[in-house]
């Protein structure tokens, strides 16, 4: 048998082959041109409807998450805003989940999806909760778990955070290939899956974004059947737009068509994701601008040929904080409503205190997630590990905190205020970046109307938006 | 030197690109450096430290690399305290 070619560009030259036989999908079912898919036709292909995905996740400990009013921090936003403002907030207490966090929903289905198929294993490429939520699920089905992780900088120092979630997926069983920083995360990737036949558990599937819609059908029925009415807003922590789409998908699915979908990032800018230097001054690993908006703004980016997670298609307001900013709203959520949690399900926390203070008294806004905490994810290690690399850590206003220099972590909840990010402007590098697959000028009708759906505007609005 | 037995839990380290084989668009600080990954598992051989070895993974794969600890572990932490966290939501602060 001649030895195959195992260099970098001879491995991503085999990247369709690869990727076709380690999923059961055939993608070539759903694309029309080079821009415009079936984006429904794909998500159907699963084959599952919501009652098969509830069964399939509750068979491995997954949903059914409590959802708790936090009634100490309404009442404390309440007393920083208007008379008549200061809606409730409720979190979605996803860190009930076998793994720790709302990833279990995505793992779950891709597990369940790799056994029917006959697969003896699955391989993830992660640095985050995926990876535990894959290990945890892989090991209840009786499957071989590969995690393919981005770990250390070229000195071997690694962030705490992620060296926890490493911990994790071998506390579960899972072979864990710890890499040092480099996008070539995907042809490690690759690599395992050619090597061993096992299925590719991408975070992009359709198989691992329909495990997400179970999340926002559970938010959507246990608000109505609480409160009798659906949440005004939900506010979702953005990272590669998986935990968006699915969550929106969801409560559009038991009908909550009124619901305002707000996405929600930790400010980065200025850190380069793919910098050895700048990849331990970063206290989030995940939930941060440097994936939420380059996923915005073109999706298919991915380990998979067309992602399923397509957040401006469902996205109505995106919300940036700062590092500071959660690690306070962190500590007040332990100290006021006695919930210890990971800062990075916080993130869509923070926004929401700012979301509720413009929002009135009797409206409902959800944080849809929380994440476990511990060794190495706790905001005490991320702020401390900070520190240590230089970074200064200190009380003030938050918004005078620069990513990559300084963490200023607010000294009262009226400093809590995000800001907005310009959604219409994600939408144009959008159509400037399907204008790189595709000329403007060959674009069909067709692909005019996807791009518009993929947006969440009308044709006329991209007409209008036509990149130069 | 002091023989690491056969079956001992190991880590080894390899460099998968050397920075001249990596990927193109990498940032001058990223290019500058190998693509290694480290991964743990049984010592398929008595070795020393530094030698090449082969190791077979929890899931039952081999690995060969550069033997370079002995029962890996872990110990990240909750930090060193962060005074500033600790008065956020208390009395003090009201």
């Amino acid at each position: 048998m001649t030895q195959k070619d195992m260099s970098y560009s001879a491995v991503m030259a085999r990247k369709n082959e690869i990727m076709k036989s380690s999923m059961g999908i055939d993608y070539g079912d759903f694309i029309e041109s080079p821009i415009a898919f079936d984006y429904e036709k794909m998500m159907a292909e699963t084959g599952y409807t919501m009652e098969d995905i509830y069964r399939i996740q509750h068979e491995t400990k997954v949903g059914n998450t409590p959802l708790y009013e936090l009634r100490n921090l309404t009442e404390m936003v309440r007393k920083t805003c208007a008379p008549g403002k200061g809606a409730r907030i409720l979190v979605k207490d996803e860190a009930a989940n076998a793994s720790g966090s709302f990833k279990a929903r995505r793992a779950a289905v891709s597990a369940y999806t790799a056994l029917r198929l006959g697969y003896k294993g699955v391989v993830a490429a992660t640095s985050g909760n995926y990876g535990a939520g894959v290990a945890s699920q892989a090991a209840q089905r009786g499957l071989k778990c590969i995690v393919v992780q981005e770990v250390y900088d070229s000195r071997g120092v690694g962030q705490p955070e992620i060296i926890e979630k490493g911990r994790a997926c071998e506390a579960y069983g899972a072979e864990v290939i710890k890499l040092t920083v480099g996008p070539e995360l995907f042809y490690m990737q690759l690599r395992t899956l050619e090597e061993t036949g096992f299925f590719n558990a991408s975070l992009y599937t359709p198989f691992a974004i329909r495990g997400v819609e179970s999340l926002g059908a559970e938010i959507g029925e246990q608000v109505r059947s609480r409160y009798g009415q659906a949440p005004d807003a939900v506010v979702i922590t953005h990272a590669g737009g998986g935990n968006l789409t699915g969550t929106a998908r969801g409560l559009l699915y038991v009908g909550c068509e009124s619901t305002r979908i707000v996405a929600c990032s930790v400010d980065l800018s200025g850190l380069h994701m793919a910098s050895d230097h700048d990849f331990n001054r970063k206290s989030f690993t995940t939930g941060h601008t440097g994936f939420g908006v380059p996923f915005a703004v073109w999706p298919d980016r991915v380990d998979v040929p067309r992602n399923a997670a397509r957040s401006l298609r469902y996205m109505d307001e995106y919300q940036l904080v700062t590092q500071g900013e959660v690690f306070y709203i962190t500590e007040l959520l332990t100290k006021v409503e006695g919930l210890e949690r990971g800062p990075a399900g916080n993130i869509s926390l923070t926004a929401a205190v700012t979301l509720a203070r413009q929002m009135d008294k009797d409206q409902i806004v959800v944080v849809q997630e929380t994440e476990y905490t511990g060794a190495g994810k706790h905001h005490n290690s991320q702020l401390s590990f900070a520190r240590e690399n230089g970074i200064e850590v200190r009380r003030g206003d938050p918004r005078e905190s620069i990513p990559g220099k300084s963490i200023i972590i607010p000294e009262h909840l009226d400093q809590v205020l995000g800001r907005v990010q310009d959604i219409d402007r994600l939408r144009r590098e959008y159509l400037a970046n399907a204008a790189k697959q595709l000329p403007v000028t060959q674009w069909t009708e067709n692909d005019i109307n996807f791009l518009a759906a993929d947006v969440k505007k009308d044709p006329a609005w991209v007409r209008a938006n036509l990149p130069a | 030197m002091n023989k690491v037995p056969k079956g001992t839990w190991v880590e080894i380290e390899w460099v998968v690109l050397k920075p001249e084989e990596r990927a193109k668009a990498l940032p001058e600080d990223t290019k500058k450096v190998p693509y290694v990954m480290r991964v743990s598992g049984f010592l398929t051989e008595d070795a020393e430290i530094g030698q090449m070895v082969s190791i077979r993974t929890i899931i039952g794969r081999i690995h060969s690399g550069k033997l370079t600890t002995v029962n890996p572990s872990y110990s990240h932490s909750f930090g060193k305290v962060v005074p500033e966290l600790l008065t956020i939501g208390t009395e003090a602060e009201k």
